[in-house]
């Protein structure tokens, strides 16, 4: 697929990238339609978030439609358009049960680093 | 009296406040007073046997421990583990539980002549708001002497206490959503 990579500090490209894959069985796949410029973008943009790589695919507000679907995915269908939110949440842990998605315990893989920043991690 | 007042204040206290942590108090077998003692809790939003089973079965350890290797086991209380060590090496103890209280507590201790001579106690009490289970871990380890022991300290001293809160971390994540998170993009990038 194509995709709006990083490069480095103030500089993005579009690049042929590899096709994403359903991993988890609850994944699904979105062919997205249209994407916002969202302010921590640019802060991404401008390199002032730690942890970007070069070829990181830029674009994390977005909207499109379901094309693939794990198999326990019970709520989305081939078909469905959908908006996405920021945040990745597991949909597992205490704060994901109690709608406080923004809380989530388990989806930052630098929870670490946001910890000692913040005293608390946060969602990924 | 007084040392023993003093002893029992600090042993009180939590793991990572305490000026001089007691191995002992913290319910760990391993005679040695310098030994270097770690602790961390978690809240796991899971039961309590669920977490206990898991860990019990000490083979899952490899999954959410990222120094060890494999845990091979060799009857239903001993097993064998095989540690990443420092500058690439590897060390091998087997291990022997000590405690085990089903859907409460596993305690485990190096065997004898173990190069890292070593003790360890996993809790798991009920969460009192009904969050899940609260897990709390103790280690402690000796570092052997000489210059493996240094390369040792080096390694694993480093920051033991946020080494066993990622350890914590992990297996939260695994037994809440069965996979660790990722930012990789591909599957063979994954943990």
């Amino acid at each position: 697929m194509r995709a709006l990579t990083w490069q480095g500090k103030q500089n993005v490209r579009v690049d042929t990238v590899p096709d994403p894959q359903i991993v988890n069985p609850r994944d699904a796949i979105i062919r997205v339609t249209s994407t916002a410029i969202c302010g921590s973008d640019l802060h991404l943009y401008d390199h002032y978030i730690p942890g970007m790589k070069d070829g990181d695919i830029l674009g994390h507000e977005f909207m499109g439609e379901v094309v693939e679907v794990g198999p326990e995915v019970k709520k989305l269908k081939v078909g469905d358009k959908v908006v996405v939110p920021f945040t990745i949440c597991c949909g597992q842990c205490y704060y994901c049960k109690n709608d406080l998605w923004s809380a989530c315990d388990n989806t930052n893989p630098n929870a670490a680093l946001l910890e000692g920043i913040n005293g608390h991690n946060a969602a990924g | 009296m007084t040392e023993r007042t003093s002893r029992t204040l600090d042993a009180d206290a939590p793991l990572s406040s305490a000026r001089k942590p007691d191995p002992a108090a913290a319910g760990l077998d391993i005679a040695d007073d310098d030994a270097e003692l770690v602790g961390r809790t978690v809240t796991i939003n899971r039961p309590r046997q669920e977490l206990y089973d898991f860990w019990r079965d000490f083979r899952h350890l490899p999954t959410f421990m990222e120094n060890i290797e494999d845990v091979i086991i060799l009857d239903d209380n001993r097993s064998h583990w095989i540690v990443q060590g420092p500058a690439g090496s590897e060390l091998e103890w087997d291990s022997i539980v000590t405690e085990d209280v089903p859907g409460e507590v596993i305690a485990w201790r190096s065997a004898e002549g173990a190069t890292v001579e070593n003790s360890g106690r996993v809790e798991f009490r009920d969460s009192p708001n009904g969050r899940g289970t609260i897990v709390s871990v103790t280690i402690a380890y000796k570092p052997p002497g000489g210059k493996l022991g240094k390369a040792f300290a080096k390694v694993f001293r480093r920051e033991p206490t946020i080494q066993a809160r990622q350890e914590l971390r992990r297996f939260k994540q695994l037994m809440e959503t069965g996979e660790l998170p990722t930012a990789a993009m591909l599957p063979q990038d994954m943990p």
